[in-house]
């Protein structure tokens, strides 16, 4: 614990150094908080959130023509405070609620960040902002997807993504869908694990598609990494539903992918809530065999020359991993702090927070395909949604749902390998 | 439902001969030296750092993974002895907790810097795909994993018990002065002891990558069970390892798909805790 303090003080004292010769010649730098998870078991969210915000900060801080109107890209630094230059000082969560609350308030009282973002995990989320809160410091979260973060009545909160109900009304209209296709829907698996995510997301599904009528036939759930998956695997072979759910996260669904090839099963339909699904080392290992799996994502990448493949492209070149729909959603609240920060023209907090309460962006502003970002008195953002990709290739996923937005026509039944 | 109960138990028996086959070398340490190896776990994550290695720089699969790990984990194995254990080895039984605790996250992170957090695996079917038997299905991996387990049970049962360098190491496991005496160099004989052991585990390893994913902490998620495997067969018994092993699996298996997968981990853990009540030194231990 120590070390790790002393680690920290080094890490705040390298990022004060750099800042100090970086931009020693400008007058005004405007600085924003990043509490995110830098080491710990979610440490590679925290390497590939950096590279993100780094792209972000990019496009803000120098001038990005071959973006368009995309908002901060054309021209250099903030527009709306002379041209100020954005810098993001990051605070190393370590997968702790405790460590994210402590971390909040040194970036506050000792940094003197004008905002906060983060902190990628929702129990984190939950206390890092209470502290924000307290301090009167606008905070503006961009992917904790807990529907409790936005019901405590907070008036400096603001959530960017869409949360655990709008998906399962996704999944539900979706399912809809195929069914008027022809596909069978009428018996529904949960695969889920026993952890906070896991148990919340198969619950507001569970409530979800009994007020729409859908039967939800069983329901599997299971340790957070487990040594084997053959009986739950099993369980599904035996009892053949027409549409399975995963909710897992990335070693949970390897291993069930892996035995799933082993025990010659396959669902018609294999429908993935994001997590371990998206994650490209998914993709890397199990992508072959999980052909035609369908997931829930706000990102698509677009046609090529768009803004949203522009910053693709340069997060990849950053990176060296290809976006995902938790950075995408990431990128977004960033996007959207530093946007309401130009319009207040001032870092002064309550003028952000007013120009956050007013924030009105159009999807053609926006890098994921929400239909817009709006808060209502809560700080949730009520343009916030999503559709569906699938794995067609193995390899990439592409957008099938809905139809307007869609880059290709869903697949059924589910291929595997 | 009879059809899907065979294939639950043939597959609780795969997976309790890999159990088996992860445990023997903490097993080993144990009855040679009395120590709790708490880096057991962190030597198959080696292992199957080293077959993917393998696989990724010659595209070569487990024949030629599956040796380097085993030379290589030997190798870290006598490292480990001379480095570590040999001192740890006389201080309190604390500092030898401590000792291999730290080595584990010594090795953990040591990995997690050079190869990063990702999750990585070897190419699926790399072992032969899959074999239907009469509709059951029976992974080529995996029953390679459990053979290998059943030879190396053997092949270490019969080390101890049929060879002159087997007594010579029980010799000093009983009392090391006493082999001293009688020309034998305690050191030498437990170097040689980690190296087997630590061989066997990193062939373990080597085995399981063939079908498990590979990521830092995945000692973490094995050595629990390598624990439960070994205290269930006895802490010293490389026999009592293998058939803790099996019964581990088909139990897991059976009770997973019957009652549920959530409720696995307590009918394992209660009926490990009601057997240790009566026969508290394990199946095949030394009373």
């Amino acid at each position: 614990m120590k070390f790790s303090n002393f680690l920290g003080l080094i890490g705040a004292a390298a990022i004060l150094v750099g800042s100090a010769s970086g931009t020693a010649a400008e007058d005004k730098v405007v600085k924003i908080g990043a509490v995110m998870p830098l080491s710990g078991g979610a440490a590679s969210i925290g390497v590939h959130v950096k590279a993100a915000f780094d792209v972000v900060l990019d496009i803000v801080n120098n001038a990005h023509p071959e973006l368009g109107n995309f908002p901060l890209a054309k021209s250099a630094g903030l527009a709306g405070l002379g041209g100020a230059k954005v810098e993001v000082l990051f605070a190393d969560n370590q997968g702790s609620p405790a460590t994210g609350q402590n971390q909040t308030l040194r970036l506050i009282t000792e940094e003197k960040v004008v905002a906060i973002t983060g902190a990628y995990q929702s129990g984190i989320t939950l206390t890092s902002s209470a502290i924000a809160e307290r301090y009167g410091i606008p905070y503006v979260n961009g992917e904790s997807v807990a529907a409790s973060l936005t019901e405590r009545g907070f008036k400096w909160f603001f959530r960017t993504t869409p949360i655990a109900s709008d998906f399962a009304k996704v999944f539900s209209d979706f399912l809809a869908d195929m069914k008027a296709q022809g596909a069978k829907t009428d018996s529904i698996a949960l695969v889920h694990d026993n952890t906070e995510y896991g148990t919340s997301v198969a619950n507001t599904i569970t409530a979800t598609f009994k007020e729409k009528n859908l039967n939800i036939a069983l329901d599997v759930a299971y340790g957070s990494n487990a040594t084997d998956v053959q009986s739950q695997v099993l369980q599904l072979k035996e009892r053949k539903p027409d549409v399975v759910i995963m909710i897992s996260y990335t070693s949970d669904a390897i291993l069930f992918a892996k035995t799933m090839q082993a025990q010659d099963y396959k669902p018609p339909i294999l429908l993935a809530d994001d997590a371990g699904y998206s994650d490209p080392d998914f993709i890397k290992a199990v992508g072959k065999i999980s052909q035609g799996a369908f997931n829930r994502s706000s990102w698509s990448v677009g046609p090529s020359g768009s803004p949203s493949a522009i910053i693709a492209d340069m997060y990849k070149k950053k990176s060296g991993v290809e976006m995902d729909d938790t950075v995408a959603r990431q990128m977004t609240g960033l996007f959207v702090l530093l946007d309401a920060i130009d319009r207040a023209g001032s870092t002064e907090p309550a003028k952000i927070q007013a120009a956050l309460k007013a924030t009105d962006l159009k999807p053609d502003q926006l890098m994921i395909g929400y239909k817009g970002v709006k808060f209502d008195d809560k700080g949730q953002n009520i343009l916030a949604s999503g559709g569906i990709i699938q794995l067609q290739d193995g390899a990439n996923y592409v957008s099938v749902w809905p139809k307007a937005t869609a880059d290709k026509a869903p697949v059924l039944p589910y291929k595997g390998w | 439902m009879a059809f899907f109960l065979v294939q639950v138990i043939v597959g609780g028996l795969l997976l309790g001969a890999v159990y088996a086959l992860f445990s023997s070398g903490l097993t080993l340490v144990w009855g040679m030296m009395n120590i709790v190896n708490f880096a057991h776990g962190d030597f198959v994550m080696l292992g199957m750092y080293a077959a993917f290695v393998v696989f990724s720089l010659f595209g070569v699969g487990p024949a030629a993974g599956a040796p380097f790990a085993t030379l290589l984990l030997a190798t870290v194995g006598v490292i480990v002895y001379f480095g570590l254990i040999r001192h740890i080895m006389e201080g309190p039984m604390l500092a030898q907790i401590l000792g291999t605790f730290g080595l584990a996250l010594l090795l953990r992170y040591s990995v997690f810097w050079w190869f990063g957090a990702n999750f990585l695996s070897l190419p699926n079917n790399i072992v032969g795909g899959t074999y239907d038997i009469f509709g059951l299905r029976i992974e080529a991996s995996r029953l390679l994993a459990g053979a290998v387990a059943l030879l190396v049970t053997l092949g270490l049962h019969l080390l101890l018990t049929r060879t002159s360098l087997g007594s010579k190491m029980l010799a000093v496991a009983e009392d090391s002065t006493a082999a001293q005496l009688m020309g034998i160099r305690p050191d030498s004989m437990q170097a040689i002891a980690w190296a087997i052991a630590a061989g066997a585990t990193g062939l373990a390893g080597a085995l399981i990558a063939t079908f498990f994913y590979i990521v830092p902490t995945v000692g973490e998620t094995l050595g629990i069970v390598a624990f439960v495997t070994v205290s269930l067969g006895g802490f010293g018994s490389v026999p009592g390892a293998l058939v803790a092993g099996l019964l581990i699996g088909v139990i897991e298996s059976v009770s997973g798909y019957l009652i549920g997968a959530v409720y696995k981990d307590i009918v394992v853990y209660a009926l490990f805790i009601f057997f240790l009540w009566f026969r508290p030194q394990g199946l095949m231990g030394k009373a």
